[in-house]
């Protein structure tokens, strides 16, 4: 790292850093940026794409509200780079569905009242569409009673375990496994 | 339309990423991006500050420190509330609490800006703090009186003598952690200079409050301020005010020409936007063998920042809520070098009632009583320290209802008794009362020509529903449907209003819109009876129904939109003002409070002390309840703060640096998905005429009051351990656990 105190009139390593060009594949779109390397993807997603739906809650992993899909899987965007994402399918909140055509968790969310300031919603909604593939695909978690059995019955419990990288400071919690729950009970008739 | 479960107004923009918070406001353009550097001890002095290498640093376009942050204004004790009061930051090389912000750099990037940040070199002499609570506990001074305007102490009948005599006496310390409010939006501001004119996009709950505060501070004309905040992303209290983010995207924005936005970190949230201070609570509950308290005392010390005082009202709550004939409460406050303390969720009644209703159950065991019971046998016919009638208590039906749909019966009566293979199981209960408050609101209500009705108040919704049942409100006003109904909130330039804090948002604002839809109303119906071109005319206004936008009159009937088409071709206006409680003579005249009745069920593991919630349910009476949709939300809510404050939170200081050492979500724990099984919440119908002309109360932090004893009881039941220290955590149970054959 560099040392402030060591002359060069503190020319850091920040300034030799070029942009980086990334091309990456945001709800469909091919978006081409130019981008620092030290460049998150959720502050690519949020300050360069102004897709501000994916939200910034600590920008270290912790809170599960920068929630995006990237090749279908729940990644917590901040903990990612942008440059690391050409040609990964990236899906955010936007993409999933808008105000004429909501996606059927976010008609859920809405119906069971999943939130309250909607703050932490958007990586509830999209850590919800990413958890239930996991479970379709049979992949166990810390609640699953048979980790051998090929197909996970969708317990509350399991939702609950699996969600729980998304904090809700409103504590919506029931209410969120409520509009999970029914998203998933209407995928299985 | 009141009183019906309509989905969240504002719920498609939520779900679908397009409601949009403080920081991601594009309409500025592209924004500079600030970061804050805080100090890195928690008492001294700078004694050498370096900025150059961040001023070389590229894309760097202003370093701020103390040396040469401009002149502001200094906080003002004249004015009445703290949010409404300056906060100059950078404003000299003193530090006073680990964290404090020392430097702002702002960069054209947000990467470009945290890097300079890093090359910031202060150099410190670090001096002796106070920090450790328990060390200046007994140097604790009487603050002139509570927050929210309650005596410090208070005294009825004579306590000792009352508590000596008593039959069964329960004398204990309770002690609870500091708490933060962690809203999952960071705290955020931007600043976007316009002419000599700041328009501010801010997280805050109190848009008159941020303008005052902000102007004051910057000492510049408040009408050269326009807030916008049309979504706040949770608040619990650390919104209230704004904080270092907003002063600092303001100076720089000004002095930059450019629009500046400055978040803090998750990390910085934890020392820069106040918190709840820790306590340190004896309650002592004196009892005949029929349950009857005769003596109740609640002594409550809490820490203060030296500078910023702030004396929650953690025993004021114990003033009405139970009997008996002799009493005290007493607030003591110890001055530390630490954050200054702030409201959080259910200031007074969350540390409060986890110290008395704790001690309810204790002497409930102690004389063998059931703890509903005890609670119904100590029910006051009248507010017992004011004297006065209570508006509309329903606590016992609470209790009752509570009881009965929880399964109570089944409640262990010997602590220890029921097992499930490794789980000790207990049951738990505590009451909930909230002080219902009453503060300033004006809301303008305008129907269009065309037959909307657009309601406008600067009034915020931090996700409390505001959007929702003002809709419902107004509907209900003029007989519209929802559909065409506009809520335009959370800007300066629309009526002011004290905002959403305290519980009473919904009820200030709600009743407001109520008074202003009445005032359109009379408007339409005088020129409409006095229209001889109109179906209305000469029949008398006082029999007008507004349904289906339309008003009738008898078998008459006319659209509103004819009406106006005819008289009001710019559409009616009006004003409906909802007053301080200080103004209102119903606020002394009667007790007015909101109530409830927690139960828990919770299971302990009988090898590890691992706890874990199993069900939980709350009994509440509100008065009037506008949407059970949205009430029944913030109701869980609180309630999960409850096992927050039980079992989890706890902000813990660094004895050495005053440095709040688990400073992160990872390690500051708040409950998660799986820490909640199935919580529920039960309004029961009310009415309570005397606090406001809906009859309704504010339901944000009844929630919690009363949720974490619940939980606290119930590991008692299950394990006969009593933990008085704050959060129950397992270390804390397990050495007391019974020795079991497995
Ligand atoms: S912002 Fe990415 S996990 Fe919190
Ligand atoms: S809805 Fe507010 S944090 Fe989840």
């Amino acid at each position: 790292m560099n040392d402030p105190d060591a002359g060069g009139a503190g020319r850091s390593w920040a300034e030799t850093a070029p942009l980086s060009a990334v091309a990456l594949r945001v709800n469909d779109e091919v978006r081409r940026l130019e981008v620092d390397p030290r460049t998150s993807l959720l502050d690519a997603l949020r300050e360069h794409l102004h897709l501000s739906g994916t939200k910034k809650g600590c920008d270290h992993g912790q809170c599960g509200a920068c929630t995006v899909l990237i090749n279908g899987r729940r990644v917590n965007s901040c903990l990612t780079l942008a440059v690391m994402h050409e040609d990964d399918e990236i899906v955010t909140i936007e993409g999933l569905g808008d105000l004429d055509s909501l996606h059927a968790m976010q008609r859920s969310f809405v119906e069971r009242d999943g939130f309250q300031c909607g703050y932490c919603t958007p990586g509830q909604i999209c850590s919800a569409v990413g958890m239930l593939a996991e479970v379709g695909a049979g992949w166990p978690s810390h609640a699953t009673a048979d980790v051998a059995s090929p197909r996970i019955a969708l317990t509350d419990e399991e939702i609950r375990e699996r969600m729980s990288g998304n904090i809700c400071r409103c504590a919506a919690y029931p209410n969120i496994v409520a509009a999970i729950r029914a998203v998933a009970k209407a995928g299985t008739q | 339309m009141i009183g019906q479960p309509l989905d969240r107004i504002d719920g498609p923009l939520k779900v679908t990423g397009q409601a949009i918070y403080a920081y991601e406001h594009w309409e500025p353009g592209q924004p500079l991006y600030g970061v804050i550097v805080g100090a890195t001890v928690g008492k001294g002095r700078i004694t050498r500050i370096d900025t150059d290498s961040a001023e070389h640093a590229p894309g760097v376009r202003m370093v701020m420190t103390h040396r040469n942050a401009p002149e502001q204004g200094a906080r003002d004790e004249s004015v009445p509330m703290e949010y409404w009061r300056a906060q100059p930051v950078l404003t000299s090389p003193d530090i006073h609490y680990h964290g404090e912000p020392v430097a702002l750099v702002v960069a054209e990037t947000l990467e470009q800006a945290r890097a300079a940040a890093a090359l910031v070199h202060v150099e410190y002499a670090a001096g002796r703090g106070r920090f450790d609570f328990a060390a200046y506990e007994d140097e604790a001074y009487a603050p002139k009186e509570a927050n929210g305007g309650f005596p410090t102490d208070t005294e009825v009948g004579d306590f000792d003598t009352g508590f000596s005599t008593a039959d069964v006496r329960i004398d204990q310390r309770y002690t609870t952690p500091y708490e933060l409010s962690m809203p999952m939006e960071l705290h955020a501001c931007l600043v976007q200079p316009r002419g000599e004119d700041l328009i501010v996009y801010v997280s805050c709950q109190i848009v008159d409050a941020a303008l005052a505060s902000i102007a004051s501070t910057l000492r510049i004309d408040p009408a050269r301020i326009y807030i916008i905040t049309p979504f706040v992303g949770g608040g619990f209290g650390s919104k209230l005010g704004i904080h270092a983010e907003t002063i600092l995207a303001a100076i720089a924005a000004r002095a930059l020409r450019e629009p500046v936005k400055v978040a803090l970190t998750r990390q910085q949230i934890f020392q820069l936007v106040g918190m709840r201070p820790t306590s340190s609570q004896r309650v002592r509950l004196g009892a005949g063998r029929d349950g009857r308290l005769v003596a109740v005392a609640h002594d409550v010390t809490m820490a203060t920042n030296p500078d910023i005082e702030f004396a929650e009202q953690t025993a004021a709550t114990t003033r009405s809520l139970y009997a008996a004939p002799h009493r005290l409460t007493t607030h003591r406050l110890t001055p530390l070098d630490l954050p200054r303390g702030a409201d959080v969720r259910a200031p007074g009644e969350a540390p409060g009632l986890l110290a008395v209703e704790s001690a309810m159950d204790e002497l409930a065991d102690a004389l063998g009583i059931d703890p509903v019971e005890l609670r119904i046998r100590n029910e006051p016919a009248v507010d017992p320290e004011s004297g006065v009638p209570f508006s509309d208590r329903h606590l016992v039906e609470c209790l009752r209802e509570g009881a009965r749909r929880f399964g109570w019966e089944h409640r262990p009566t010997t602590p220890a008794s029921m097992r499930e293979g490794r789980w000790l199981v207990g049951y738990g209960m505590a009451a909930a009362i909230r002080k219902h408050f009453q503060g300033q609101a004006t809301v303008r209500v305008r129907l269009e020509a065309d037959g909307t009705a657009v309601v406008q108040t600067d009034m915020t919704d931090i996700g409390t529903g505001t959007y929702t049942i003002l809709t419902q409100v107004a509907a209900d006003g003029l007989g519209l449907p929802p559909e065409r109904v506009r809520i335009e909130l959370g800007r300066s330039e629309l009526p002011t209003s004290w905002g959403s804090g305290g519980s009473w948002g919904a009820a200030n604002s709600s009743t407001a819109t109520h008074r202003a839809c009445v005032a359109v109303r009379e408007k339409l119906l005088v020129t409409a009876c006095g229209d001889t071109g109109s179906p209305l005319h000469g029949l008398d206004p006082a029999e007008a129904v507004f349904a289906e936008g339309s008003v009738r009159i008898g078998g008459a009937d006319e659209a509103l939109s004819e009406i106006l088409a005819r008289n009001h071709p710019d559409g009616v206006q009006a004003e409906g003002e909802t007053r301080f409680m200080g103004d209102d003579p119903n606020y002394a005249a009667y007790s007015i409070h909101t109530y409830g009745a927690h139960f828990a069920e919770v299971g302990v593991d009988a090898d590890t002390a691992e706890i874990r919630l199993r069900r939980m349910l709350g009994v509440f009476s509100v008065g009037r309840v506008l949407n059970p949709k949205t009430t029944r939300s913030q109701l869980i809510g609180g309630m999960i703060w409850g096992v927050g404050a039980a079992l989890q939170e706890e902000a813990v200081v660094d004895l050495r640096s005053g440095a709040f050492v688990n400073r992160d979500l990872a390690q500051y724990l708040m409950p998660v998905h799986a820490d909640i099984p199935d919580v529920d919440a039960v309004v029961l119908d009310g009415y309570d005429d005397k606090a406001n002309v809906l009859g309704m109360k504010g339901v944000g932090e009844l929630g919690i009051c009363g949720a974490g004893p619940a939980i606290a009881n119930a590991v008692f039941n299950a394990t006969g351990v009593r933990v008085r220290d704050f959060p129950i955590t397992l270390e804390k149970v397990l050495p007391g656990l019974p020795l079991m054959d497995t």
